[in-house]
């Protein structure tokens, strides 16, 4: 008796390893990039009221920010005495698109850095002054009053010949499974974005804000500072602020929103 | 660092409910916390806000300690005549500011 019905399952098991290989297939398809019509900015996945905080410039606490490094560009400072404003001028001009071209490549340095990177050589090489920490206020207020000027505009990240490498590595370390629960980035970000991950939206992960106001914070941060508050949730050890691998990993982010619009600063649940 | 922003109508018709929005930066610490060492992190915040029109209190509030960083406060007023309005906030650490802003009455 068992035997026929054996033989007569076994047809249906090959259908269901095949239907079984073409799942597989499909979701490898799906695995990965996102297509560039589906992209979302993480302002398109917030509620309608955070959008409207960002919007308002008087109600977007970011701007708070935004007005101190107003003041701070046109400081004159160090024993040069010089400000931003000395060398750069209007920043309404010469900083219109720079945000939205970083991390870009530094030749004294031979790798890409960060515009909080940029800001702070600028410091040190030029007005002769210590360097600000990362995550201060004034280093945070400058680079949200520097990256204000691009918003609107698309992410224009140069990718040549000698930043292709540093893009690899960041986008390897995307997919790059780490940390005690075995997560990549992309596992959240490129498969299971709009989804919930304890009652937040998960967002596709486009820099295209920063740096921004999050109210869990209730304070600006940069990127990096939100990189490492993914990493620390994936309880993968976070890399230092500055770190080679979350500069890559940020190039990467970059060029992945190529052709997205900056909205800096933005606000974020 | 204490900025404010502030925005209240250039212009508005006699009678007209105006909206006025008011941001100013405050860390809003509560008194409730504990730093690494396990020190309690001393209270720190707004406690109150006031706006005058032309001298006359139109608006009062008393913030608390459950009140997020950057407190935004947003409230309605007749515009009855041309002339300032004015903002006051106040809290612990001598902490006082005070803004004004103009408004014109058609």
């Amino acid at each position: 008796m068992g035997a026929p019905a054996s033989a007569a399952a076994s047809p249906w098991r090959v259908v269901r390893a095949a239907v079984g290989v073409i799942i597989v297939m499909t979701a490898s398809a799906f695995a990965g990039e996102i297509p560039r019509a589906e992209r979302r900015s993480g302002y398109d996945l917030m509620g309608p009221q955070t959008r409207a905080m960002q919007d308002d410039d008087t109600a977007n606490p970011a701007m708070l920010w935004v007005l101190e490094g107003e003041g701070l560009w046109n400081r004159k400072i160090g024993a040069a005495g010089s400000a931003c404003a000395d060398c750069h001028r209007d920043a309404g001009t010469t900083m219109k698109g720079v945000a939205a071209r970083y991390p870009a490549f530094d030749t004294a340095r031979g790798r890409p850095i960060t515009l909080e990177q940029r800001i702070n050589t600028c410091r040190v090489e030029r007005q002769q002054v210590p360097a600000l920490a990362y995550e201060s206020p004034q280093l945070l207020s400058l680079t949200a009053f520097v990256a204000r000027q691009s918003r609107g505009l698309p992410i224009d990240l140069p990718v040549d010949a000698r930043t292709q490498p540093f893009l690899d590595a960041g986008r390897a370390t995307f997919f790059r499974r780490q940390g005690q629960l075995d997560l990549s980035c992309s596992q959240c970000h490129d498969d299971h974005w709009g989804k919930e991950l304890a009652g937040n939206v998960i967002p596709q992960a486009h820099p295209t804000g920063y740096p921004l106001y999050r109210l869990e914070w209730q304070s600006v941060g940069s990127l990096e500072r939100r990189l490492r508050n993914c990493l620390v949730g994936i309880r993968a050890e976070p890399y230092e602020f500055g770190a080679p691998e979350l500069v890559d990993l940020e190039l990467y982010l970059m060029s992945r929103a190529a052709g997205m619009k900056m909205d800096a600063p933005a606000v974020r649940p | 660092m204490a900025g404010v922003l502030i925005n209240v109508p250039e212009r508005a018709k006699r009678g007209e409910i105006v909206e006025i929005k008011t941001l100013i930066s405050h860390p809003m610490e509560t008194g409730y916390r504990r730093d690494q060492s396990g020190a309690r992190v001393e209270r720190d915040i707004i406690r109150l806000f006031v706006c005058t029109y032309n001298g006359t209190e139109v608006f009062r509030a008393e913030l608390h300690p459950a009140i997020a960083a950057n407190p935004f406060i947003v409230f309605t007023t007749v515009a009855t005549e041309s002339g300032t309005l004015s903002f006051q906030w106040t809290g612990d650490n001598g902490f006082s500011v005070t803004e004004s802003a103009p408004i014109a009455v058609d």
